[in-house]
């Protein structure tokens, strides 16, 4: 990986829920900085620069909310600025953050993403009439389920796969006090049975809507040994980060099994070493915001062939049982602040390895992956972490 | 809605963080202001460009007119005047469609206002014949459960004094009877 090492060496997250109108959006962000300056053993004081990432403006009816954030999130008299790229911002922007210290510009780094998704309609602003556009008139959802239902056709997966990821990620959540979604009650059955919104993806095989917010301080290999120090926690290093983008619209373009994001998985596992993913990797964060995205993704990143990612869902591969556990966190599908998604991947790939993910934490947990992608599924954003250095 | 409180930190694993005290005391009082609607709207004056200008003029005659890449031959549409793959000027006007092929789809069952049809509605990708890329729309005039991968359809166009430089000159897109293009063609090209 070029550049000078970097870890994480703080995380924190806000409660998620569909609503936080309990505190402000200076608020909610400073309960996520807070909990992650604590974690690193910092204070404001000690933070060089600030790397904000959030949804697109339209999905939260809330302007350059950075403008107004320089104080709150202790910016004043620093370098403070936004990444934006879609879903997959909260992925980038701890990308944009990493390279500030691999560059060896700052030593410490403070990273957040966040959305409030109560504040305004994300699948609404994807749906309103453009009319010298071609309109998209079903949401995300309604974007999404032609590839899903070309991804079903392509691998002849059984109807249940979708459930099953659905099923695995809504109880893994239940280990996450931070998740959005608790559902104690969910089973195989009540998953069946919930309405069919965009055929073939249910109700309970999409996200939520969410409002929260993750930091991360990211430091230097001397800021994160005196960190780690301090707080007694080890620090997750970084061993690969990559981004790759590809068109909106062209020809020869899968969206099932996109170019970027195999290149983007080709080059982070490259930069860590990685030769074989689904033996070398501990536990996977990916972003699975409708069920079927978790057996297309394993395909898209390397860890089953094209056409048998479905199998790992289906023999329990990805639980947190199994050999290759995939968001023990619950992930995208028990909290999205869409903006803040991304990061959470991230962060909970930090956590894994620091051995600080509670009850969702998996036993010696050496390598982590975290995913994002975002827009068209058009932008990807990947990191591996790890408990060694690099 | 009520706001899900926010967890304890005693329900906390241990090792993970405290919560950090307020700078300042926090009383919101008995009546505290957590929302305000704020409605807000924006006019765009929206300028198409070359190629996008012979699109939407194309279409006020119920014609889909495309561009070419002067390098793999593929017709985009809408045209943006460049091609995505070789970053090279599409110069070559071409004719497409009008009639096309269902590259995938998905079965609605939730309303989104009234600019989509009632439900359960089919939203789809629709290749027109010679395109190297789909166009999204909506299916008419067949059951949901009927419509296919590689399905052949033709677009039902506005009454004639209703056509404008618009995409919603399309009101929908519905079944014609030819066989179905296998689906393994169809692939690069949703």
């Amino acid at each position: 990986m070029a550049g000078n090492r970097v870890a994480v060496v703080g995380v924190g997250q806000t409660k998620y829920a569909a609503v936080r109108d309990d505190v402000s959006l200076p608020g909610l962000l400073r309960e996520a900085v807070f909990r992650a300056l604590d974690d690193a053993h910092m204070t404001m004081d000690d933070i060089d620069a600030i790397v904000v990432g959030k949804a697109p403006d339209f999905f939260e009816g809330m302007m350059m909310p950075e403008s107004y954030l320089a104080e709150a999130l202790g910016a004043v008299g620093k370098p403070l600025f936004r990444v934006h790229t879609a879903g997959s911002v909260g992925g980038s922007t701890a990308l944009v953050a990493a390279t500030h210290v691999q560059s060896g510009v700052h030593d410490r780094v403070l990273t957040i993403a966040w959305q409030q998704q109560s504040v305004s309609e994300a699948m609404w602003a994807l749906s309103f009439p453009i009319p010298f556009q071609q309109q998209l008139v079903a949401g995300a959802g309604g974007y999404f389920a032609p590839f899903i239902r070309e991804y079903i056709r392509r691998s002849n997966a059984p109807d249940e796969i979708g459930i099953l990821v659905a099923l695995k990620d809504r109880l893994n959540a239940l280990k996450n006090p931070y998740a959005h979604l608790h559902e104690p009650d969910i089973t195989f059955e009540s998953i069946q049975e919930s309405f069919m919104l965009w055929e073939p993806i249910r109700y309970s095989e999409t996200c939520p809507g969410s409002d929260g917010a993750i930091a991360l301080v990211l430091a230097s290999e001397d800021a994160a040994e005196a960190s780690a120090a301090s707080s007694g926690v080890p620090p997750a290093w970084v061993h690969g980060t990559a981004m790759r983008s590809e068109p909106a619209t062209a020809s020869g373009r899968d969206q099932v099994n996109p170019d970027a994001g195999q290149e983007c998985a080709a080059d982070v596992y490259a930069q860590a070493g990685i030769t074989d993913p689904r033996r070398q990797v501990d536990v996977v964060e990916m972003y699975v915001p409708f069920s079927w995205y978790e057996p297309m993704w394993l395909e898209n990143l390397g860890f089953a062939p094209e056409g048998e990612g479905w199998r790992l869902t289906e023999d329990g591969s990805t639980q947190m049982t199994g050999d290759l556990p995939v968001n023990c966190s619950g992930g995208v599908l028990s909290t999205n602040p869409i903006g803040a998604s991304g990061m959470i991947r991230f962060g909970e790939a930090a956590l894994q390895v620091r051995g600080q993910a509670g009850d969702h934490q998996i036993d010696g947990a050496r390598v982590a992956v975290g995913h994002a992608y975002g827009g068209a599924a058009q932008f990807y954003a990947m990191w591996v972490v790890g408990s060694e250095k690099p | 809605m009520s706001s899900e409180p926010d967890r304890s930190i005693s329900t906390m694993p241990d090792g993970l963080w405290t919560q950090p005290t307020p700078s300042v005391p926090v009383d919101l009082g008995d009546d505290p202001v957590r929302r305000q609607v704020v409605p807000a709207s924006m006019r765009y004056d929206y300028t198409p460009g070359l190629a996008t200008t012979r699109f939407l003029r194309g279409l006020a005659e119920k014609r889909f007119l495309g561009e070419r890449c002067p390098q793999t031959g593929d017709v985009y549409i809408p045209p943006r005047g460049v091609s995505p793959v070789s970053g090279l000027r599409t110069t070559e006007q071409v004719e497409v469609g009008p009639k096309a092929t269902i590259t995938s789809f998905c079965v609605v069952h939730i309303g989104f206002g009234v600019n989509a049809p009632p439900t359960p509605f089919v939203s789809a990708l629709f290749l027109p014949d010679g395109a190297a890329v789909s166009l999204y729309g909506t299916m008419g005039e067949v059951p949901h459960d009927q419509v296919r991968i590689g399905m052949r359809v033709e677009p039902v166009w506005v009454d004639d004094d209703q056509l404008t430089t618009s995409m919603e000159n399309i009101r929908y897109w519905r079944p014609i009877d030819e066989p179905d293009v296998p689906a393994e063609q169809l692939k690069g090209h949703m």
